[in-house]
């Protein structure tokens, strides 16, 4: 086990670059959802400013 | 037998439909992604024997070719939407030539670090200006710079449209700067032409390799469905769909 | 209103982007100044060894060429976006490319031209071999213009965007390496007495080919960054 660690000596070349395609991937995924979330966030937000000023006044537009 | 194609793609470009079509594909892509990525780690990483000139470490080519090859393929993706885009307007092949973006230079500076990362115990050293690297470089400049120009518009719209014309004038660049930096090299005495990889390959290490090409593939149609799903959420928030949706999340 | 034969067009557009840019004559002088300064830097950085400085002349004189004419191309179409007279020259009845062309020309004169009449004392300054200053000067005559054509597309694309510079020289400069590679190239080989003519040849064909073409873009990229 310690010597597919090891990778032959290689271990400091090969297992950064693994880390970089996960974590860069990884990264790009969330990427979106993140946005997302707060797109929807801010949508409430404002339909619900909405509604509120719409109960104040129920003849402006 | 021709008509109903059409018909099926068009109601498709329909922000709403897609938005459907793309949340139900997008899991089985993932799935598929993660799958045929742990069979290919593994057979790269565990059953493919060790290379005898380069030892353990030729093994980031089971990364570095897929995200190399990637890093293109995207590329290309980005520059036929954007052709879409410019000439037929079609709002979905924007969505899809932006968000193809940050992929491909994710796909891209992947290629670069680990291209690096096994650059210097084979060649002793992190860098060298060959075609093959200073191309990859230019190739994430492009990237950038499609994802700079886009966001720089106030209308997304409009910005989506200048960066689709800068990607296509882009892909006519990539083999100019490939060409003319092979002929640099050829000039400039001092540097020597590498091949990247082992020059033959054996099936213990290729199985591996194309099954990582395949598994990069799925990630990116994974991602890229999430993706235009958000930005559709974004573009059409006034609309009514979009309105249903957040509100079904926020009683969630 | 009949519309004037064209030839008459070219000149007039020529004429006028010619006397706005005398009547800021300062303007002109900007960009040489700027490789002037450039220029001086080297020698601070690099030391004043002879033989380095010999060994980079050409590159450095041609990579401040680029950054001096990558300044001045964002004024190239501004003041007239600002004024509104763009949007007049999109409207008007004469080919926009061709117009455009006549716009490139004239900013290609006023920015490029002063500068590859003083490359000659920059390049010298880094004492690049006089043999080799011909083989600079064409490098230059044949490289700016291609820089000025592919420069006008980009500002074109960002003519309705919050403009910073630093974006334009990110989209142009992967699109000039071509261009920088077959331009020093020459430098380099006529510096080493090797042939010298095809990169020029190379340069010249690229040129010849954005003459037609980047016109034709250009006027492109202004429809789409200017007509929401």
């Amino acid at each position: 086990m310690s010597s597919f660690f090891a990778m032959g000596g290689y271990a400091m070349y090969v297992w950064p670059a693994y880390a970089v395609f996960f974590f860069v991937l990884v990264a790009d995924y969330i990427n979106p959802w993140v946005r997302r979330r707060r797109h929807l966030r801010e949508l409430r937000a404002r339909l619900a400013r909405q509604a509120a000023r719409q109960q104040r006044n129920p003849s402006a537009p | 037998m021709a008509n109903w194609i059409p018909l099926w793609v068009h109601k498709l470009s329909s922000p709403p439909n897609f938005y459907r079509f793309a949340g139900t594909l997008r899991p089985w892509a993932l799935a598929i992604a993660l799958i045929l990525g742990a069979i290919a780690l593994y057979g790269g990483l565990v059953l493919a024997p060790a290379d005898y000139q380069q030892g353990d470490a030729y093994r980031i080519i089971f990364i570095h070719v897929p995200c190399a090859w990637m890093s293109l393929f995207v590329y290309g993706v980005m520059a036929v939407a954007s052709f879409i885009s410019l000439v037929w307007r079609i709002k979905l092949a924007d969505v899809v030539a932006m968000e193809s973006a940050p992929i491909g230079a994710a796909f891209t500076f992947i290629t670069l670090v680990t291209g690096s990362l096994w650059g210097k115990p084979m060649w002793g050293t992190w860098w060298t200006w060959d075609a093959r690297l200073t191309s990859e470089l230019v190739l994430l400049f492009l990237y950038l710079g499609v994802i700079g120009l886009y966001h720089s518009f106030e209308d997304r719209r409009q910005g989506a449209r200048a960066a689709a014309f800068l990607a296509i004038i882009g892909i006519i660049n990539v083999p100019i700067v490939h060409f003319s930096v092979n002929w640099w090299n050829t000039l400039h005495q001092g540097s020597t032409v590498r091949i990247l990889g082992p020059s033959r390959i054996s099936s213990a290490m290729l199985w591996p390799l194309l099954t990582m090409m395949a598994a990069t593939k799925f990630y990116y149609i994974a991602s890229l469905f999430g993706r235009v799903r958000t930005d559709l959420l974004a573009m059409e928030s006034g609309k009514d769909w979009v309105r249903q949706i957040a509100e079904t999340e926020g009683r969630r | 209103m009949s519309r004037a034969p064209l030839s008459t067009a070219c000149a007039a557009l020529l004429r006028r982007d010619l006397t706005l840019a005398w009547r800021r004559r300062g303007d002109i002088v900007m960009p040489v100044l700027y490789a002037l300064i450039v220029i001086t830097l080297f020698p601070f950085a690099l030391g004043p060894e002879d033989a380095l400085l010999q060994r980079i002349a050409g590159g450095a004189v041609l990579v401040t060429m680029l950054l001096a004419m990558l300044l001045a191309l964002d004024a190239m179409f501004r003041s007239d976006i600002d004024d509104g007279s763009l949007e007049q020259l999109i409207l008007s009845p004469q080919p926009l490319a061709l117009m455009l062309g006549m716009k490139i020309l004239a900013h290609w004169i006023t920015t490029a031209l002063p500068l590859i009449v003083i490359a000659p004392l920059l390049a010298g300054m880094l004492h690049l071999p006089t043999a080799v200053m011909p083989v600079l000067v064409y490098a230059l005559l044949l490289s700016t213009p291609l820089l000025s054509l592919l420069g006008a597309v980009l500002v074109a694309l960002t003519a309705g965007s919050r403009r910073s510079g630093m974006l334009l020289a990110l989209m142009l400069l992967p699109l000039c390496v071509p261009v920088v590679i077959f331009a020093a190239g020459a430098v380099a080989a006529a510096q080493q007495g090797l042939p010298w003519l095809a990169p020029i040849a190379w340069l010249g064909a690229a040129l010849v080919m954005a003459l037609v073409l980047a016109p034709l873009a250009c006027a492109a990229a202004l429809r789409i960054a200017l007509d929401a």
